[in-house]
């Protein structure tokens, strides 16, 4: 790792562990409640960049996940807080509202989910993969708006926040914390990944699939893992922003909610995972500033968006470190660490 | 099950394939020709219906209304052409996604700015709001019935065109040899303004006759572009043909889905479960039928190019 | 096994790879009809023809990247016709391309792990960073050295001249331990010195490794070739021993041009 490196992720790191302190000694202490959001982004973000940064795969869909996770936890607390039944399961189960149960049910669910949208989109590529991908986020959202049980068109209010042990998550700061905590694991989780065996084979793919299937690897099923580990990473996302806005609607799972995550990955740097935190930040920042100037404020930050495409496309991270991936440095066999050209 | 039902219901599934066609056909031209993924076509339609609309209500003539729109669609689509979609070429489809996504964000604040945010309507022209006896009773809206016959019309047109003409020549050759049609000193760069030309005016004949039919509001565009996707995904990317039988397909099954599924739940559900049930159901008829196709041909029923 | 060659009887060939009708069209052209050959073990089998007679075509349905009309593929006793790529590949079959096909973001020595790695029984390993495997890095480097690339280890594929590509894209076919190697072109663009290197790299394979080599250099074709098979729209027109093939007439009108 660089020196410059090793500072921005320093830096940053600082920033997020004493964010709360800062916005309250600044006086400003709905920053935090602000932040948080930003995190929940991100780790939708993150996810997302393990498979279109890594594998090469362009899901225009994610904010189905995204959406998924929330409906999880909203139908969870939702039954557990009217005492009803759960209709569509077995059994008499009237929900619950403890997050060690939503939580990990949520990413069980979604990660489901996208190994069976995956299944499908990736027996193409390419520019099929992102219609198809958008397709099916599509069909859920519509499938949600048509179902009154929960909510349809309107949604369902969370009454309940998840319930955190020893943590109340109804407190600022507290809520913050969880999530940074959440965000930070999952960053190091996929920051494992993406070095390990598995994370070459889903570099290799994409940079040439065919290549790699000719030297023997069946692809198709290391990208089916990838695309339900990050599908299982957006539920999480999304398990959270339920609980940061206490509501759960059709509206999480918009296309348009899907091209924002891609967009924060766009604009921190494909790659990199930091970077998509550094995106969530940007875009979402962006949009809290200029809707207190304008309420046209897509009107600049759409052909914000045209312009970074067609002009700068390395990314906020890669500006700041001044090399993109994240990447160890090889190694030699007699064990000495080389200097390698992607150190830049 | 009742014929007339049934037979008014195929109608409807007709008459929302045509439309669904003239947008496929023209985002399918595109992505043949340019390879160029364009999710902006759908705020081309968007423009069409609002143009449509103001006209018509200005001058109190739907025909004027809709040349108006297919003009206006078409100056927008060359114009954004020219202004940045042309840089895309050849890029990353992600690139394309992007831009284009920023182009949507963009032009739906524009109409929201000039024309507000509430729905605008517009009313069945005077000559089209009867019905017709298709047969001897089933009365069906004329409108209706002169839209699939527009769209059947465009659909002959387009054969045409692309069959038989100098034009149509040169995108068939376009598409495949690229180098071929720079030997033959034809200027690709217009070639390529034109038929993002022809697009863009499909698209913009297809809001304008949206109009009577839907509320025209912003956002109207994405929901038509999306079913748009599913229709090319069935037929095959780039394939003319299989953008025609792709919308005519997706049509039939959502119309059908909708019509009939609630009746069939009906015949062993309690009828208000099964009325929620099959609104479920039908809401995802047509990406069920999508993944259908993927499993048994993943590259569309009439595949043209590659990915 | 072995056959025992019997007095009386023909002798038996190992036969490593044996093509039956292999016939694939593209529109009105026939790329391969009724292709019939094949390869016994351990020798360098080399493809010739000119241009258009459906080498890399036959080449893509042996490897499974092109789907045959018609025919079957025994390759090593099995019947791969209608296995995908991957599994051809996990075989022993591996094949290295006419336009060099490599990973470009990645340094030589990734290059090279990534082969062996594709050589394992699989890769879902998630947690180890997989550059510091030594069980990875050491093949790998070993690979390198051996096709005098070892001091290029951790240098981007991109900064590697087309020479030292082809070579690092021989050594990674090489680093999965295969049965046969199917060479299309493997001295393409390459200039003498470069060309010589290729040979000596190859050369010490033969017995060892089955090789089907596509090439046009025909210097290298009669230097390396045990036998040969004569391509043209898709059929194989003659096999026989370099000397055969040099003095048949109707491929030296054909193909060699008679000069």
């Amino acid at each position: 790792m660089t020196q410059r490196r090793l500072m921005v992720h320093g830096i940053g790191l600082g920033i997020l562990m004493f964010l709360p302190l800062l916005a309250a000694a600044a006086g400003e202490p709905f920053l935090t409640n602000i932040a948080s959001r930003v995190l929940v982004y991100a780790l939708a973000a993150v996810s997302l960049d393990l498979i279109m940064g890594y594998g090469g795969m362009v899901s225009f869909g994610h904010g189905a996940f995204f959406g998924l996770g929330a409906y999880v936890v909203g139908i969870l607390a939702h039954h557990s807080f009217n005492g009803t039944v759960i209709g569509f399961l077995p059994g008499e189960w009237q929900g619950t509202a403890s997050a060690l149960v939503q939580w990990p049910l949520a990413i069980l669910v979604t990660g489901l989910f996208a190994v069976i949208i995956g299944a499908l989109s990736l027996r193409t590529t390419g520019v099929y993969f992102i219609m198809i991908t958008l397709a099916f986020a599509q069909m859920l959202y519509f499938f949600m708006t048509s179902l009154p049980t929960y909510g349809g068109d309107d949604g369902l209010n969370l009454w309940e926040r998840s319930q955190v042990p020893a943590v109340d998550m109804y407190d600022d700061n507290q809520f913050y914390y969880v999530t940074l905590a959440l965000l930070l694991a999952f960053l190091y989780l996929a920051h494992r990944v993406v070095n390990s065996q598995f994370g070459m084979v889903l570099k290799g793919c994409k940079q040439n699939e065919t290549r790699l299937q000719a030297l023997g690897v069946p692809t198709y099923r290391y990208k089916l893992v990838a695309f339900a580990i990050s599908g299982a990473g957006a539920g999480l996302a999304g398990a959270l922003a339920a609980n940061h806005t206490e509501f759960v609607g059709p509206g999480l799972m918009h296309w348009t909610r899907s091209g924002e995550i891609m967009i924060m990955v766009i604009l921190g740097g494909m790659g990199t995972l930091y970077g998509s935190v550094l995106g969530a930040f940007t875009l979402l920042m962006m949009e809290e500033v200029l809707s207190s100037y304008t309420e046209h404020w897509m009107l600049i930050l759409g052909p914000f968006l045209v312009i970074v495409v067609l002009y700068a496309r390395g990314g906020i991270y890669g500006w700041l470190v001044g090399d993109e991936m994240d990447e160890e440095p090889a190694e030699r066999a007699d064990g000495r660490t080389g200097g390698g050209a992607d150190d830049g | 099950m009742p014929l007339a039902l049934f037979l008014e219901q195929t109608l409807n599934g007709l008459q929302q394939g045509v439309m669904l066609f003239l947008m496929a056909a023209g985002l399918t031209l595109i992505f043949g020709i340019m390879h160029l993924i364009n999710l902006a076509h759908g705020s081309l339609y968007m423009v069409g219906a609002y143009v449509a609309a103001t006209v018509t209500s200005l001058t109190g003539n739907f025909l004027l209304g809709v040349l108006a729109a297919l003009g206006a669609a078409g100056a927008t689509g060359m114009l954004v052409e020219l202004l940045a979609l042309r840089r895309l070429y050849g890029r990353d489809h992600l690139d394309q996604v992007l831009a284009t996504f920023g182009i949507i964000l963009t032009f739906n604040e524009i109409t929201k700015i000039l024309w507000g945010p509430q729905a605008l309507f517009l009313s069945t022209p005077e000559v089209l709001s009867s019905t017709v006896e298709v047969i001897p009773g089933v009365p069906y809206p004329a409108y209706r019935l002169f839209v699939i016959i527009v769209g059947l019309a465009v659909c002959f047109f387009l054969r045409h065109l692309i069959i038989n003409t100098r034009l149509g020549m040169l995108i068939r050759a376009g598409a495949t040899h690229r180098e071929m049609v720079n030997a033959l000193g034809v200027n690709i760069d217009r070639l390529f303004t034109i038929v993002f030309g022809i697009g863009a005016m499909l698209a913009g004949l297809a809001g304008a006759m949206a109009g009577p039919m839907l509320a025209i509001e912003v956002g109207m565009g994405e929901n038509i572009l999306i079913l748009t996707f599913v229709v090319i995904i069935i037929g095959g990317i780039g394939s003319i043909r299989g953008a025609l039988i792709g919308a005519i397909l997706v049509g039939m099954v959502d119309t059908y889905g909708r019509a009939f599924l609630p009746l069939i739940m009906r015949s062993f559900m309690e009828p208000s479960a099964a009325d929620t049930v099959g609104a479920s159901v039908s809401s995802v008829a047509i990406y069920v039928l999508m993944a259908v196709v993927l499993i048994w041909r993943p590259r569309g029923l009439f595949q043209a190019y590659g990915g | 096994m072995q056959m025992g060659v019997q007095a009386g009887e023909p002798m038996m060939v190992d036969t490593i790879l044996d093509v039956t009708g292999l016939t694939k069209s593209f529109g009105a052209i026939r790329a391969s009809d009724d292709l019939t050959f094949s390869v016994a073990r351990g020798e360098i089998h080399a493809l010739i023809g000119p241009n258009g007679a459906g080498k890399s075509t036959a080449i893509g349905q042996l490897c499974g990247e092109i789907e045959p009309d018609q025919g079957r593929i025994i390759f090593n006793d099995c019947d791969i016709s209608r296995w995908p790529t991957y599994r051809r590949a996990r075989s022993g079959l591996q094949r290295s391309y006419q336009i060099t096909s490599l990973f470009p973001d990645f340094s030589a020595a990734d290059n090279i792990a990534l082969a062996v790695q594709a050589g394992r029984p699989h890769s879902f390993r998630f947690w180890q960073p997989a550059r510091h495997d030594k069980a990875l890095r050491t093949p790998a480097n070993e690979a390198l050295d051996r096709v005098g690339l070892g001091h290029k280890a951790d240098t981007k594929v991109t900064a590697l001249s087309h020479g030292e590509q082809r070579q690092l894209e021989l050594a990674m076919v090489m680093a999965t331990d295969p049965v046969m190697l199917l060479l299309d072109e493997p001295m393409a663009g390459m200039g003498q010195v470069e060309s010589q290197l290729m040979m000596e790299i190859l050369h010490p394979l033969k017995g060892d490794v089955s090789i089907l080599l596509v090439e046009h250099d025909m210097d290298v074709v009669f230097a390396l070739a045990d036998r040969i098979s004569v391509l043209d729209k898709g059929r194989v027109l003659l096999t026989g021993s370099p000397d055969e093939v040099r003095n048949d007439p109707d491929v030296r009108r054909a193909y060699l041009g008679d000069s």
